[in-house]
């Protein structure tokens, strides 16, 4: 069978087959980190460009660990978003970029939509590594990932996703994502992080993180940023780690076996102290790890693999 | 305690007949009709020709602790408003320091508390400092016994605040009391602007800087889905609008005031400042929208917006003098005149003191029923008296009323059945 995606955009785009063939390939991929020598030779010749437009190191290092451990050759390009706010524009770029001929560009971009249109003008595959407040596909497909390796399926895992939801491309992706894959999502946040229409998302909204808390298999912590202050979506930081951090108290009161997830970068007394993220319940590390065979996965998908995977 | 031989008012529960009440712990253990056996060994008050009402809730008030400590105490308030027969008093976050934070709202509540009289219910500021640009800390000031957030005393200005102080209130189901005004408009007015005010040389503050931000702010309170009380609404335009958002279903709710319901811009004349207020007292007009307003069930609340400003202060010229009179203790007297010359009834008139305000803050109380709160108020009807600086319990005295003769007076007030006050 033929993987039918040229790009990896949004989780949207993708089927639940799609998704689950994406999470039981992952597997064998994951083996590959394992070895003592951890690298194949599947995409030997292929050029993989990183095209960072936005500070991150993690996801950054993902991909590029990702594309090396198949024996590709990347490249990297970091740059503020910024700079395209006159001269030169994001696609003149693009298109310099892709006269070097390149099998795959990953993007990261601050605002919505470019990795939608690179797909669209270019030959090469492009994956997405978040474009503004739209998506996060690659981070959505790790984490379920994550999720389903802790408990072994996703089918009717209880997912609360706590925090700045509004701006948030991780929880977007993974609102669509679960909800192929029958997971149920609650979305937990102050009504200032709320997006408009979140009542047409399917999912369950609160206000009140403490009975959540209680249902919840997977609490999903979101970033939150100083900015929203400043944007009066809360008032201190004070606050919003009171009703909305998961500290010492709130980790008591989560399921027998529940687990915590965090994209990161995390802001450690804000949305999670360190009693939750360095606790038993974290799985915030298994997500790093696994953001590296997803993304082997995805690489490899792109360039052309075969879905049984040879 | 049995309560006997009185008429009781209560429009929570539709009552208005004689029945005799017996209080237990607090609450009202049971209403019983005349003549029926009551229990032996308790204490009786005698409410023969009396009406006996449940105990008032003034949903606006300065209170001026802490920090204007001068101008007006929680003792002194307290005792002022147990006096009108007040038993729960909703005081304003415009202190020094503004009740922003829950130190100074346990601070309120702890005071009010050691005191013992009235019940005092602060509401916490909706900005930090009432600046109007971060939000204050509504959740954890929810935590120390707020019932609403107010930007009374300094209205926000931009409508994205507005939008965002509206949803993040809600996200703890804290009720929003909104002071009305544009104080772009406003500007450096002191009475209301028109043909008067330009006559007596003072600045006006028109009736549009209240009624564009009564637009507005129904419209964001549509928009973000959350329910909006407007404070002390003085124009008919502002009646008009709220009367068309209720239409359509919008959850808003105003109240007014006494003073707003008995006095207009004429009175100014005198340049006495006991009749300068914000928002201002406007047109015989207006005052005869806003009686027609609690006749409708438009205007839902009647409160004070007891103002406390020391004899010095308000002995200032009109233009320099600040804002605000007090009104606890002429609040009743006040309804009833209202009802007598207006014709409106009495018990419609005591919901907006009483059943309309504590739905509209979700608080228990405002009614007299079975397992009800013990909060009461005994009125006598008959006597008339004059109102004299005396008689005035609050540290100020800045009363447009003093030397007003008033029919029926409070004779007693209790808070979950105890004694607060009783007239000598
Ligand atoms: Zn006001
Ligand atoms: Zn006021």
């Amino acid at each position: 069978m033929n993987w039918p995606h040229k790009d990896i955009v949004a989780i949207a785009d993708l089927s639940r087959e799609e998704i689950y063939t994406i999470l039981d390939m992952s597997t064998s991929f994951k083996e590959i980190s394992k070895r003592d020598i951890k690298k194949v030779p599947t995409l030997r010749g292929k050029t993989v460009v990183l095209l960072f437009y936005e500070a991150s190191t993690r996801t950054r290092l993902s991909f590029e660990l990702a594309a090396k451990r198949l024996s590709a050759d990347t490249t990297a390009l970091s740059a503020s978003g910024s700079s395209f706010q006159k001269g030169e524009t994001i696609m003149d770029a693009a298109f310099n970029v892709m006269a070097m001929a390149p099998d795959c560009i990953v993007i990261r971009y601050p605002y919505a939509g470019l990795p939608r249109k690179l797909a669209r003008e270019l030959p090469c595959s492009i994956i997405n590594a978040g474009d503004g407040t739209h998506e996060h596909p690659t981070q959505a497909l790790l984490d379920m990932y994550s999720m389903r390796e802790h408990f072994g399926t996703l089918e009717g895992l209880q997912v609360a996703i706590v925090g700045d939801i509004a701006h948030s491309r991780v929880a977007r992706s993974n609102v669509y994502g679960l909800q192929k894959v029958g997971a149920h999502v609650t979305v937990v946040a102050p009504k200032t992080l709320l997006p408009p229409g979140v009542r047409t998302w399917g999912v369950d909204v609160s206000c009140d993180f403490d009975p959540v808390i209680q249902e919840a298999d997977v609490i999903m912590m979101l970033r939150v940023q100083r900015e929203r202050i400043d944007e009066q979506c809360f008032p201190d930081e004070r606050e919003y780690a009171y009703f909305y951090g998961l500290n010492k108290r709130r980790v008591d009161m989560m399921k027998p076996g529940a687990v915590i997830m965090h994209p990161g970068p995390m802001n450690r007394g804000v949305e999670i102290t360190h009693d939750a993220a360095d606790g038993n319940r974290s799985i915030i590390l298994n997500q790093v790890e696994n953001g590296v065979a997803v993304r082997m996965t995805l690489l490899y998908l792109s360039l052309g693999g075969n879905v049984n995977g040879d | 305690m049995v309560i006997k031989g009185g008429r009781i008012i209560d429009p929570a529960n539709n009552r208005d007949d004689f029945a005799d009440i017996t209080v237990r712990n607090g609450r009202i253990q049971e209403i019983l009709p005349p003549g029926a056996a009551l229990p032996s060994g308790e204490e009786v008050i005698d409410a023969t020709g009396h009406w006996v009402l449940p105990g008032l809730i003034d949903m606006h008030a300065h209170l001026r602790e802490p920090g204007y400590e001068y101008k007006e105490d929680i003792t002194s308030g307290s005792l002022a408003a147990a006096a009108g027969g007040i038993t729960t008093v909703v005081c304003m976050a415009n202190t020094e320091p503004v009740n922003d934070n829950a130190a100074v709202t346990q601070y309120i509540i702890r005071k009010a508390s050691s005191i013992g009289l009235v019940r005092v219910l602060p509401v916490g500021a909706i900005t930090k400092g009432l600046k109007g640009k971060e939000l204050s800390e509504m959740g954890l000031m929810k935590q120390a016994g707020i019932v609403a957030v107010s930007d009374d005393g300094r209205p926000v200005e931009s409508a994205a605040v507005m939008l965002r102080a509206l949803e993040y209130a809600d996200t703890f189901s804290l009720p929003v009391i909104l002071h009305c005004e544009d104080r772009a408009l406003s500007a450096k007015g002191v009475m209301n602007e028109g043909a008067l005010s330009s006559r007596l040389g003072l600045a006006g503050i028109p009736a549009i800087a209240e009624e564009t931000m009564v637009s507005r702010d129904v419209l964001i309170a549509q928009y973000a889905g959350v329910p909006v009380h407007i404070t002390h609404i003085s124009t008919r335009g502002s009646l008009e609008i709220i009367r068309g958002a209720k239409q359509q279903g919008i959850r808003v709710t105003c109240d007014t005031t006494p003073h707003h319901l008995v006095l207009t811009e004429d009175s100014v004349g005198t340049y006495d400042t006991n009749y300068k207020m914000n928002p201002p007292l406007r047109h015989e007009d207006d005052r005869h929208a806003l009686v027609e307003g609690i006749r409708m069930n438009l205007v839902d609340c009647i409160a004070t917006d007891h103002a406390p400003h020391a004899g010095d202060e308000k002995a200032l010229d009109f233009d320099l003098a600040p804002f605000g009179i007090i009104g606890f203790q002429t609040l009743l007297p006040l309804l009833m005149k209202i009802h007598l010359e207006h014709d409106i009834d009495f018990s419609q008139l005591l919901a907006c003191v009483t059943k309309n305000p504590a739905k509209i803050l979700g608080l228990d109380g405002g009614a007299l029923g079975q397992g009800s709160m013990a909060d009461i108020t005994i009125f006598d009807p008959g006597p008339t008296w004059t109102l004299t600086e005396e008689m005035i319990l609050s540290k100020s005295k800045n009363s447009p009323f003093l030397g007003w003769t008033f029919n029926g007076r409070v004779v007693r007030t209790m808070v979950e059945g105890r004694t607060v006050f009783v007239s000598d």
